[in-house]
């Protein structure tokens, strides 16, 4: 037997895959969809060859695929799956159910623009309009994050005083089809950390019969809701907890967010995903020119980690929020509101300015970066805002 | 298969005092089903009349384990839990001597039409399940709307008999054919009205592995416009005017059953299809002179589809 390499050169469909290998669910349901495929297919060969116990169920589509999820993990088990895009769309109703029948199912998404017209490329507006659904969001820098967060995902989604699925987000083709090198983890190792799964009242157990999903009408509903809305404010302290762990276990830490140059920042940029990469190399040059900015990568999007954000970004002059979907007919995208809304309550905070970039894959590099520090320069200067919402790398 | 009085001594598994209407032929046909057998049952029930009925919180009717997840997807959640099961036991988590039965059930609307795709998905898959579509032949859980399974002529609130419409256009789907064109080991036509025929049935179904299928005719006195007393009847006239004939395909090899079987033989009568438009008041209009071709169209057709069936029963 060869000695299982510790880092492999893997891109992000391949990472999580190896993750969701050495977490070896019960079950796996799953309908291809680009850029997911890679992930499928090569769990699809982990199952063909023996490598993992999981039972698969490639559905006849997402909706079907989500749903059988659902069943499946209320009946007993550890459940995973994965989409992107007009998947994510399609199982949508399914998302609700699957959150307020609290079934702690872990689902990567790679994401994809949502159709129309149709593109395969990476923008988030798939996961940005499942982001109240009651799952928790983590997003994903890079190959390394995609496996490391499928890993978290797990002890996350089923502890105790969650009960709540969780979807790990990657920038579809940029982190999963990008080869990088991905540290991994010892079989047992990631098999300990994950643990077993605890069912609660599961349709398998024959003795003691339990009706899921009936009709709750005005006299319960809202009781019933309010309970999945406590789970949900629980949620920032168990993502804490569980990246804690892993950080101490694997030696790779994770928090909620993961600043750079904030310590010192005057202008600061707040991003999720790959563009993160970009963002950070940006500022490390501009730093080194004697710049004072800074930026913030969301790691956590669900639940919001408002105080944490607000208190990084407390002594900034002005903040530009990165959103790679748009709100359309809002004021302003999803990240932007959230960021904006959390430094309402504060007495004086910083300006704060909106660029949505990226849409249907539009490639975003260091210059883009570097024109919105130097607009938030400006607004710095000035104190004025010119424009709150603007759109970054589009033609006019 | 036990005898009536062996039935009348086990154990009701859908409990009395859920608030399906009075004469409703779904919950007969379940309480029928879940007595054919005393294997372990998990259910799993399609959005409609049967689920919103038997689970009104903080109530449920259900003795076993039950799930309702969406409308259009019983059939893949009840392949999440077959699967899982499978999977647990693989691991030691369940005996392996434990014998759990899956079964699904759905409305005509959540499986002729919005649930067709995810029932073949898991026909085709190959889970060990049995699914039960409760046919009451419209959307009768939000008001008597047509679906697929609605025959030709029926007045319904969306297909509306009025000045220039004759009710609903077009004829019936043929689910049961299309779920046979799955090859799945069993699949059979029944009705409550005939219960022996169906708790048969539904013992071969749910003692066959792999993935078994059930068209259950079940009236809907108060969708179908006809007295609550009157189910049985209605039930029973559709299969006497061969406009529901009662046959199982088994591996593939078509069986008619009963009083079906005995129409094709000539021993018993087979009663013109007026007879059931007749007790119905959602047929109503078509007794007029302007609608009377509606009613010959529909006579035509059915004889069509019983010569088609008779012919594959003799193969």
């Amino acid at each position: 037997m060869m000695e299982m390499p510790k880092i492999l050169p893997l891109n992000g469909d391949d990472a999580a895959a190896f993750a969701m290998k050495q977490i070896d669910p019960d079950l796996v349901a799953a309908y291809p969809i680009t850029p997911q495929t890679e992930l499928m297919q090569s769990f699809s060969q982990f199952v063909a060859d023996g490598e993992v116990q999981t039972e698969l169920i490639v559905a006849e589509s997402e909706h079907s695929a989500l749903s059988a999820c659902v069943g499946a993990c209320a009946a007993g088990g550890r459940v995973m799956t994965a989409t992107s895009s007009q998947g994510l769309a399609y199982m949508w109703e399914i998302l609700y159910i699957a959150a307020g029948y609290r079934l702690p199912i872990v689902m990567n998404v790679i994401n994809r623009t949502l159709s129309g017209p149709i593109n395969i490329h990476c923008d988030h507006s798939d996961t940005m309009g499942a982001r109240d659904s009651g799952w928790l969001q983590l997003y994903g820098e890079n190959p390394q994050e995609a496996y490391d967060n499928t890993i978290q995902a797990v002890r996350i989604a089923e502890h105790k005083d969650l009960r709540l699925p969780v979807m790990c987000c990657m920038d579809g083709f940029i982190t999963s089809h990008a080869v990088e090198r991905v540290d991994l983890l010892d079989d047992n190792v990631v098999k300990d950390f994950v643990g077993e799964f605890v069912p609660t009242h599961p349709l398998l157990d024959i003795e003691h019969p339990v009706t899921y999903g009936p009709l709750d009408l005005y006299d319960y509903f809202f009781e019933h809701k309010m309970q999945e809305i406590d789970a949900m404010s629980r949620a920032e302290r168990v993502v804490r907890e569980v990246s804690n762990k892993y950080g101490k276990m694997a030696g790779r830490s994770y928090g909620l967010m993961e600043p750079y140059g904030m310590e010192d920042a005057e202008t600061a940029i707040v991003v999720l995903s790959s563009t993160a990469g970009t963002t950070r190399a940006t500022a490390k040059e501009m730093r080194q020119a004697g710049r004072k900015v800074g930026m913030i990568k969301v790691r956590c999007f669900r639940p919001f980690p408002k105080d944490e954000l607000a208190g990084l970004l407390a002594d900034v002059k002005a903040v530009a929020v990165l959103d790679r979907s748009d709100g359309l007919g809002a004021y302003g995208a999803p990240v932007f509101n959230e960021v904006r809304n959390a430094l309402y309550d504060r007495d004086q905070g910083p300006e704060v300015v909106n660029y949505v970039y990226g849409l249907g894959g539009r490639d975003i590099g260091q210059p883009d970066i570097a024109g919105v520090y130097a607009d938030l320069a400006d607004i710095a200067a000035t104190g004025k805002v010119k424009q709150r919402v603007r759109y970054l790398g589009v033609r006019e | 298969m036990p005898s009536l009085k062996t039935l009348s001594t086990r154990k009701e598994r859908l409990s009395p005092g859920h608030r399906l209407c009075a004469g409703c032929g779904a919950s007969v046909a379940v309480r029928q089903i879940l007595l054919s057998t005393e294997l372990p049952i998990v259910a799993c029930c399609a959005t409609g009349c049967l689920e919103v009925a038997t689970t009104i919180y903080p109530f449920s009717a259900w003795e076993i384990p039950f799930i309702h997840n969406a409308f259009e997807n019983s059939a893949a959640t009840i392949s999440g839990i077959e699967t899982m099961y499978r999977a647990l036991k693989k691991r030691g988590k369940i005996p392996a001597d434990r014998k759990i039965r899956f079964l699904a059930f759905g409305g005509d609307g959540g499986t002729y039409d919005i649930g067709l795709q995810a029932l073949s998905g898991a026909l085709e898959r190959g889970h060990s399940f049995t699914y039960v579509c409760y046919d009451n032949e419209a959307y009768m859980n939000t008001g008597i709307q047509r679906s697929s399974a609605t025959p030709v002529g029926a007045h319904t609130t969306t297909s509306p008999c009025g000045e220039v419409e004759p009710g609903k256009r077009g004829y019936k789907k043929n689910l049961t054919q299309i779920v046979v064109a799955h090859d799945i080991p069993y699949a059979a036509q029944s009705t409550p009205a005939y219960y022996m025929d169906l708790i048969n049935k539904a013992n071969k179904a749910l003692e066959t592995e792999g993935p078994t299928f059930l068209n259950v005719l079940a009236p809907c006195p108060r969708g179908w416009r006809a007295d609550t007393t009157q189910w049985v009847e209605l039930g029973k006239t559709a299969v006497e005017t061969c406009l529901w004939p009662l046959y199982e395909v088994i591996e593939g090899k078509y069986v008619l059953n009963g009083v079906t079987q005995r129409i094709a033989e000539g021993k018993a009568e087979k009663r013109p299809l007026e007879e059931w438009l007749r007790m119905q008041g959602r047929f109503r209009h078509l007794f007029t002179e302007k609608n009377k071709p509606v009613i010959q169209s529909a006579q035509v057709k059915l004889d069509k589809d019983w010569e088609k069936l008779k012919a594959m029963a003799s193969l």
